[in-house]
């Protein structure tokens, strides 16, 4: 169902360029760029520290009026060389914006005219992606910026090797180190791209770090091309067809066999990802992790009669509230409503798919809604529980209920970076987190004010 | 290659002692040097965003509006509108084929939706792009509506922030005059460059009436259209920030022949000058009125400090930096450190002027730093050669500050605590006694490694 309004109010999704300066910032030595105005690469860094509470550098060419009329070329090439000179970056992610790309500068050709010219200086790899924002939302940014780099990294087919290729999409910090200490139980070290784990959430310092530490290494996206195998995480197995991503890419140029998945979250999801671990390691499932899945149904029993037929709404990224009605569905809480910003991603197929046989009645699916027509639509749908980012909170609080705070962003609580969503432990943290929210309502709620429930 | 301080860049920053004062300033951000600047649409959007009963209607593609969602502290004592973040979120086909009709329609929809009272559309980059007549679009919709509808030129890549500040006064200007004003008293002041951030213009507006002085608009704090377009009978501006709203002052002088103050409602001197300012310029019409704002600062003071001095008694020797977005505010905050016996050894602003830097310089001590549009590494790099223990600035630095770990106040449009009037000056002190004093630097690298160099 798409939306009804021609006014938005209250977006349910970001900008497309905001997605790849994030991927950028996940790969070691790399200096996220937008070319665009300043504003853009303020606002984005901004937006982003308030989740992350980390530095966040995005260099802008800074393109002033002038250079909308002749072209941004000569600041592009202006800015890159002082970014190369402040941050001493191994790569630059230059991403559009709407500006350049309306004026119509032609990156690529300014980018190899840029080396000719200073091909006498040590130059950083510069990386190139085209995010105009008036197309897409942040995730079509990300995910085309995870396949830039790829394309334009991986240039040659490497060396056959066993690390394994993960493209995560847009998670937590906390989930993808989970996700590499997964990979480690099969005995793997993955190349996950990006990797932004430790680049946004780092330790403390007492040298400020131009580029922080930490980053998937630009030999480690070179071997990509060799590895056994990719693991793509997306809305689910059922859009894999006429995709274009670094995994696709990847299969097609190199033929590295490619495993499309759903956001591992939940019971099911991440049996099907330890599955496609098993086939590209050919190790089995770590004694370890069969007990994790053991305490996640454990709980799952042990809390099924409070959260039982709680009525949710979910919203946010496509990928997110797929593999959160993955989730939600196995334990019992029935979604109702769907919505989401971006669109034309049929999501409805990936609702009804990640549901599978564990919801008597698929939840009504809106793409690309904003919050106005989400809230419209939910007031009559009775909610109990809200699950998304902080974005949600107006109508929490306007509604009486809780808001189980999940993916990005996060800036009314603290720790957004460090939630895990992921894995079957990602999915005993939030089966906790959602338990104790109705917990909490119903224990405030309460006239009698029970202190054991 | 990598250095800290760029060629370019050195002339923006000054050294106070260790030459005579010179400080390039007011220039374009150095492409590529990650300037801590926005653009002319948020400086537009920060100036107008807190007129609570409008529609503020954002032209262009998504992310303009989503950044500035609700991310303020200014608060509304009625409607609250501004929190909501419209947008004509532009696709594709609106930028090959023109944005003007779903502008037209958004506009009558939201307007027929939340019946304000005015409607702000703001251009964005890509509007001056592909050339959509957004004038033209709200005098239709003005002249169907029967509301203000103002097109404020804000396209981003069109000048810088101060530009936006200039875009936001005019479209403020044209609401002037607007309505009958014939029942505003004499002794009537505007409160301008103030925007409620967690209720500040309110502590001011009370201040005002133990003075006896009628505010008839809080421009833009708690403001309101109908306040807007009486504003132009006050007798008195008061401008507070440099930068954002001395424009509008200027251009109410010229028009209406209303004199202006330049003020602050900062710290302990700036924010009694300002008030008996205010008792002088009406002191013919009210003899009074000099001796009420004597009382009222010294009641405010007897209560104030002695709430300051045990702070002040941690806090004393321990070193502050500055950097925010108006170099006016600076001037205020270091009187301020004074009070908690602190010293201010770095500061800076993104949109100062030679004279306002020049002017720091003068109240700043010996070897501190002067600098104008400064950027990460180089206020880093600062943080640390001059041994900061509390940085006061906004979101974009505070990481700056904790990754380095030091200390940090927030005076900036997303704080919610007040740090204006006498009372703000004690919360001012709290904030800052509260970072500066934590356990949690014993811990940090940079704290750790220097007390096992002593002991070594």
């Amino acid at each position: 169902m798409e939306k009804r309004y021609v006014s938005t109010t209250n977006a349910c999704k970001l900008c497309t360029p905001l997605g790849a300066t994030l991927a950028f910032r996940g790969v070691q030595g790399a200096a996220p760029f937008l070319h665009g105005s300043q504003g853009c690469a303020t606002y984005m860094r901004r937006y982003i520290i308030s989740h992350f509470r980390e530095p966040m550098d995005i260099a802008s060419s800074s393109l002033g009026e002038k250079h909308a009329i002749y072209g941004g070329g000569a600041n592009l090439k202006k800015g890159l060389l002082t970014a190369m000179q402040k941050y001493n970056p191994r790569l630059i992610g230059i991403a559009t914006t709407c500006l350049t790309e309306t004026i119509g500068d032609d990156v690529a050709m300014l980018l190899a005219e840029f080396k000719r010219e200073f091909s006498e200086l040590p130059l950083a790899e510069l990386v190139h992606v085209s995010t105009p924002s008036y197309s897409g939302t942040h995730m079509d940014g990300f995910h085309a910026a995870v396949r830039a780099l790829a394309m334009q990294q991986c240039r040659d087919k490497a060396a056959p090797h066993t690390s394994v290729n993960i493209m995560p999409g847009f998670v937590s910090a906390a989930d993808l180190r989970h996700l590499k200490e997964i990979c480690l139980g099969f005995g793997v070290e993955p190349t996950l791209l990006p990797d932004y784990s430790q680049t946004l959430d780092g330790p403390a310092l007492d040298e400020y770090q131009p580029i922080p530490d930490g980053g998937t290494t630009l030999e480690a996206i070179r071997a990509m091309s060799g590895a056994p195998g990719s693991i793509e995480f997306g809305v689910g197995p059922e859009r894999s067809k006429n995709l274009d991503t670094a995994g696709t890419w990847l299969e097609k140029e190199y033929g590295v066999p490619l495993h499309r998945l759903g956001l591992p979250m939940g019971l099911r999801r991440t049996d099907s990802f330890l599955d496609a671990l098993s086939q590209v390691t050919g190790a089995g499932v770590p004694a370890e992790m069969e007990l994790e899945r053991g305490r996640l149904v454990d709980a799952m029993v042990d809390g099924h009669k409070y959260v039982s037929g709680a009525r949710a709404i979910v919203y946010g990224e496509e990928e997110l509230v797929a593999g959160l009605i993955a989730f939600l569905s196995e334990i019992g809480v029935v979604p109702v409503l769907v919505g989401t910003g971006g669109k034309g991603k049929n999501l409805g197929a990936s609702i009804a798919a990640a549901a599978g046989d564990c919801l008597a009645e698929p939840p009504r699916v809106l793409e690309g809604v904003d919050f106005y027509e989400i809230a419209e639509q939910a007031r009559e749908l009775t909610p109990d529980l809200l699950v998304g980012n902080s974005k949600g909170y107006r109508y929490s609080r306007e509604w009486n209920i809780p808001l189980v705070r999940v993916g990005f962003p996060i800036h009314d609580r603290f720790g957004g970076q460090r939630l895990l969503h992921l894995g079957h432990r990602g999915a005993l943290a939030l089966y906790d987190r959602i338990v104790n929210a109705i917990l909490e309502k119903k224990q405030s709620d309460s006239p009698i004010g029970y202190g054991y429930l | 290659m990598y250095a800290s301080i760029l060629e370019e860049r050195k002339d923006q920053i000054h050294r106070i002692g260790a030459e005579p004062f010179k400080i390039a300033c007011d220039r374009d951000s150095l492409a590529g040097a990650v300037s801590q600047r926005a653009c002319v649409f948020c400086g537009a959007r920060v100036v107008l965003y807190p007129i609570a009963d409008a529609v503020h209607l954002v032209h262009g593609p998504i992310g303009c509006a989503a950044y500035t969602w609700d991310i303020r502290g200014s608060l509304s004592s009625g409607p609250e509108l501004h929190r909501l973040s419209f947008s004509t979120d532009l696709q594709e086909r609106d930028i090959i084929f023109g944005g003007e009709k779903k502008l037209e329609a958004a506009l009558e929809e939201l307007i027929d939706r939340h019946k304000p009272n005015a409607a702000f559309v703001y251009s964005t980059c890509i509007v001056g792009i592909i050339g959509d007549d957004i004038g033209a679009v709200c005098k239709r919709m003005q002249e169907k509506k029967g509301i203000p509808v103002l097109a404020v030129q804000s396209e981003g890549f069109k000048g810088n922030k101060r530009d936006g500040y200039t875009a936001a006064c005019s479209a403020l200007f044209a609401l002037a005059g607007q309505a009958d004003a014939s029942d505003v008293p004499e002794i009537s002041v505007n409160v301008l460059g103030d925007f409620n951030l967690a209720g500040e213009t309110w502590i001011i507006k009370e201040y005002m009436q133990r003075l006896g002085v009628h505010v008839v608009a809080s421009i833009t704090g708690d403001g309101r259209v109908a306040d807007v377009q009486r504003c132009h009978a006050a007798s008195l501006n008061l401008v507070q920030c440099s930068g954002s709203t001395l424009e509008l002052a200027k251009m109410l002088k010229e028009k209406y022949g209303k004199p202006y103050l330049r003020v602050s409602w900062n710290g302990i001197e700036d924010m009694a000058e300002s008030l008996y300012a205010v008792a002088e310029h009406f002191q013919a019409l009210d003899p009074e009125i000099m001796n009420r704002t004597a009382e009222l600062v010294r009641t405010e003071l007897e209560a104030l400090m002695p709430k300051i001095a045990p702070l002040r008694r941690d806090l004393e020797g321990k070193r502050a930096a500055i950097y925010v977005g108006g170099a006016f505010k600076a001037f205020s905050l270091i009187k301020a450190f004074r009070h908690l016996g602190m010293r201010v050894v770095l500061v800076g602003s993104q949109t100062g002027t030679e004279e306002d830097y020049r002017e720091l310089a003068a109240i700043c001590d010996q070897g501190a730093v002067v600098i104008d549009d400064a950027n990460p590494l180089e206020l880093s790099g600062f943080i640390k050669e001059l041994d900061v223990d509390v940085f006061v600035g906004g979101v974009k630095e505070r990481p700056i500050a904790f990754k380095l770990g030091v200390g940090f106040c927030d005076h900036n449009h997303e704080r919610k605590i007040a740090l204006e009037g006498f009372v703000g000056m004690y919360n001012f002190a709290k904030e800052i006694h509260a970072s500066v004093m934590s356990p949690v630097w014993k811990f940090v690298p940079r704290r750790a490694n220097r007390s096992n160099s002593k002991e070594s």
